[in-house]
C-alpha cells in the first residue's frame, strides 16, 4: 500500500470516488508512514485513533453520496491551530497540557469539507523561527539529505513539520502559518509547494496569535493544484475575525488547471540580488524568469526600493505585536503554573514565564517590550509602521506595471541542524526574501523548481497583487509544468523514511 | 542603542520574566547587536509617511453586540492550573492583618 501515499490528493479523492481504494486504507497507509518515519519529530502529537475515525465517516458520508472536496484526505495540522479536544501547544511548554475547547476556524472548515487529521505538526515556538529548531518538543528533522552525506539538515520553519511530514509522504498536505515566511520558506526547503494567501483570506481565529498584523493562514502540499484545492476549503469571511475579508472567494483549482500565463506580465525586483547570495540561487531564479517567458509571458525589471529596510522594520513590530499577545500567559487561566510556594502573584507570573517560554521567544518579547515602551515607541515602533508603508507603496507602485513578481523564496538550500545557533541575527537573514510580502499582507506562494548540485530542493516565489491569488496559483502553476520537478527524499524512494 | 544589563533587567521586569544573572549575560549582547541592526531605519527619512497598520483595503466591521453563547463555565475552567467553586484560583496575595 506504500503507493498510496505517493498520490496527490487530487487524483486520490478520484481514486476514492472510483472506490479504488477507501479513506480508511488511504489513512492506514499514512499513518503506517508516520510510524516508520517518526524520528523526523514531524508531528508533536499524533492522531491515528482520530484519523481512523475520520476516515471511516468519510467512507460511510462517500457510500451516501455525501462526500466533501477533501473526504478522506489525510492532512498533518499545525499546532498553531486550535484543535477541539486535542492538545494544542504552539510547539511551547507554556501550553504542554492546553487541551482546547473550542475549534479554529480554518480547521473546521477543513474537517466540514471531509478531511482527516493525522497529527498536530511541529513548528518553533510560537512560529517564531525559521529552522523548527525552537520547539520545546525537540527539533523537527528534513527528509531530504546532501547527496552521500548523512548530515541532519533543517526543515525550514516555522511550518517545518508539515513540510517535513508532506515532503516524507506523512500527509497529502498540511496546514501551516505564515507570518514571515513560515509556509514559503520550509515548502522550499523541503522540495514541496505552499501558499500564504493575503492578510484576511482565512480567518485567524483559533490560531495561536503571534504577530496579529502579520499572522495569516495557509497551506503545503506537493502540487500547485493540491495547494488549490486545500486554499479553496480555508478560505473566507468569518463573523468571529474581524480582519477577515467579506469579499468572495475566486475558484483557485481553475486557476491552476489553465497555468497559461501568455501576455503575463512578470516582475523581477533588483534589490532581490542580495550580496553573497550563492550562484546557484540566481541560476534557479533566471531559470524561472525563462520557463515563463518561453510560455508566452513579459519578464520585467522591476524596483522595489525599500526592499532592504523590510526585515529591520519586520523585527521592529513582530516583536512589538508578540509581546503584547503573548501576555495572556500568566498561569491563571491555562497553560503551565510554576507554583511551588509563590510569595508573591507576581512571583508566579515571573516564575511560570521564565519556565514556560523558550530563549527565542523571550528574546522577542523583552525586544518588543522595550520597542513598545515610553520613550521608544516612536521611535522604534512608529518610525517601523512608517517604513512598513514604504514597503506596502513599493509593491503597489511595482503592481501598476507587473500581474506577478518572481524571486528567490529562500537565500540558501537547506542546512545542518545548530549552524545558527546564538546568532539570531544570522537566523533572521533566512527570511530576506520572504519578509517584504507580509509586510504589504500580499499573497505569495512557493514551488519546487531544480535541485543544487548537492542534490537539495529549491523553489522559486511568486508574488501577487492583494486578493489575486488566482494569478499567483496560475504563475506557480507554469513554474510547476516547465519545471517537471519530480525528486523526492532518498529515504522516501527507498521506503526507508 | 545599545541595551545593557539592567536595561534587559528593566525589559524583563515589564514582561513580567524572571531572568538569571547568567542569562542578562547571554540576552544583553543579543538584544543590542539586534537594535543595532534595526536602527538602520534611521536612515530613511520619513517624516512625510504616516504609519501603516492595517494591511489591506478592508475596514474591519463590527459584529452585532450580542450575547451568542453562555453556560459554559466548565469548559472555560477545564484549563485552569487551579479552580475551585467555579473560579480561577491564585495564590493568596493580601496579608491577614497581625492585630
Amino acid at each position: 500500500m506504500t503507493e498510496l501515499t505517493h498520490l496527490t490528493i487530487k487524483s486520490a479523492i478520484e481514486s476514492l470516488e472510483k472506490k479504488e481504494f477507501s479513506s480508511a486504507e488511504l489513512v492506514q497507509a499514512h499513518i503506517d508512514a508516520t510510524e516508520k518515519a517518526r524520528h523526523l519529530n514531524a508531528f508533536i502529537t499524533e492522531t491515528p485513533e482520530i484519523a481512523l475515525e475520520q476516515a471511516k465517516a468519510s467512507d460511510a458520508r462517500r457510500a451516501k453520496g455525501e462526500a466533501g472536496p477533501l473526504d478522506g484526505i489525510p492532512l498533518a495540522i499545525k499546532d498553531m491551530y486550535c484543535t477541539k479536544g486535542v492538545r494544542t501547544t504552539a510547539a511551547s511548554n507554556i501550553l504542554h497540557n492546553f487541551v482546547p475547547p473550542y475549534e479554529s476556524t480554518v480547521t473546521d472548515k477543513l474537517f466540514n469539507a471531509g478531511a482527516v487529521m493525522i497529527g498536530k505538526s511541529n513548528t518553533d515556538e510560537f512560529a517564531m523561527g525559521t529552522t523548527t529548531e525552537s520547539s520545546a518538543f525537540g527539533n523537527t528533522i528534513n527528509p531530504w539529505k546532501r547527496k552521500g552525506d548523512n548530515t541532519d539538515l533543517i526543515p525550514g520553519g516555522s511550518s517545518g513539520g508539515s513540510a517535513a511530514a508532506v515532503a516524507a509522504r506523512m500527509a497529502m498536505g498540511g496546514t501551516g502559518t505564515d507570518t514571515g515566511g513560515s509556509i514559503r520558506q520550509p515548502a522550499a526547503m523541503c522540495g514541496i509547494a505552499g501558499i500564504r494567501p493575503t492578510y484576511g483570506r482565512c480567518s485567524r481565529w483559533g490560531i495561536i496569535a503571534y504577530a496579529s498584523s502579520f499572522d495569516q493562514a495557509g497551506v503545503l502540499a506537493r502540487t500547485v493544484e493540491d495547494c488549490a484545492l486545500l486554499l479553496q476549503n480555508m478560505s473566507g469571511f468569518d463573523p468571529k475575525d474581524s480582519t477577515s475579508a467579506d469579499i468572495p472567494v475566486p475558484d483557485f483549482p481553475a486557476a491552476t488547471r489553465t497555468g497559461d500565463v501568455k501576455g503575463l506580465k512578470v516582475g523581477v525586483p533588483k534589490e532581490f540580488r542580495v550580496e553573497g547570495m550563492p550562484e546557484i540561487i540566481e541560476k534557479n531564479w533566471q531559470k524561472g524568469a525563462q520557463w515563463l517567458k518561453d510560455q508566452g509571458a513579459e519578464v520585467v525589471d522591476i524596483s522595489l526600493p525599500h526592499t532592504k529596510y523590510a526585515l529591520p522594520a519586520y523585527y521592529i513590530l513582530v516583536p512589538s505585536e508578540a509581546s503584547s499577545n503573548l501576555a495572556r500567559f500568566d498561569g491563571v487561566r491555562y497553560g503551565l503554573r510554576e507554583h511551588d510556594d509563590p510569595e508573591t502573584l507576581l512571583d508566579m507570573y515571573e516564575r511560570t514565564r521564565a519556565s514556560g517560554f523558550g530563549d527565542e521567544t523571550k528574546r522577542r518579547i523583552m525586544l518588543g517590550t522595550f520597542t513598545l515602551s515610553a520613550g521608544y515607541y516612536d521611535a522604534y515602533y512608529v518610525k517601523a509602521q512608517r517604513v512598513r508603508r514604504l514597503i506596502q507603496q513599493d509593491f503597489l507602485k511595482a503592481f501598476e506595471k507587473v500581474d506577478v513578481i518572481l524571486t528567490p523564496p529562500t537565500p540558501s538550500a537547506a542546512y545542518p541542524i545548530g549552524e545558527n545557533d546564538d546568532d539570531p541575527i544570522a537566523m533572521y537573514l533566512n527570511d530576506v526574501f520572504t519578509v517584504p510580502l507580509n509586510l504589504a499582507g500580499l499573497p505569495g506562494m512557493s514551488v519546487p523548481s531544480i535541485l543544487t548540485p548537492e542534490g537539495l530542493p529549491l523553489g522559486l516565489q511568486v508574488i501577487g497583487k492583494p486578493w489575486d491569488e488566482a494569478t499567483v496559483l496560475k504563475t506557480a502553476r507554469a513554474i510547476e509544468r516547465a519545471a517537471g520537478f519530480n525528486a523526492m527524499p532518498s529515504s522516501v524512494q527507498t521506503g526507508a523514511a | 542603542m545599545s541595551m545593557d544589563k539592567e536595561t534587559v533587567r528593566k525589559v524583563a521586569s515589564l514582561a513580567r520574566l524572571r531572568v538569571t544573572e547568567e542569562e542578562l549575560d547571554k540576552f544583553a549582547p543579543q538584544l543590542s547587536g539586534i537594535l543595532e541592526w534595526i536602527e538602520q531605519l534611521g536612515e530613511l527619512d520619513t517624516s512625510n509617511v504616516e504609519p501603516l497598520s492595517n494591511v489591506v483595503d478592508i475596514a474591519p466591521v463590527s459584529r452585532q453586540d450580542e450575547i451568542n453563547d453562555g453556560n459554559i463555565q466548565s469548559a472555560i475552567l477545564a484549563n485552569a492550573p487551579e479552580a475551585q467553586s467555579g473560579y480561577f484560583t491564585v495564590p493568596k496575595i493580601i496579608e491577614q492583618a497581625d492585630n
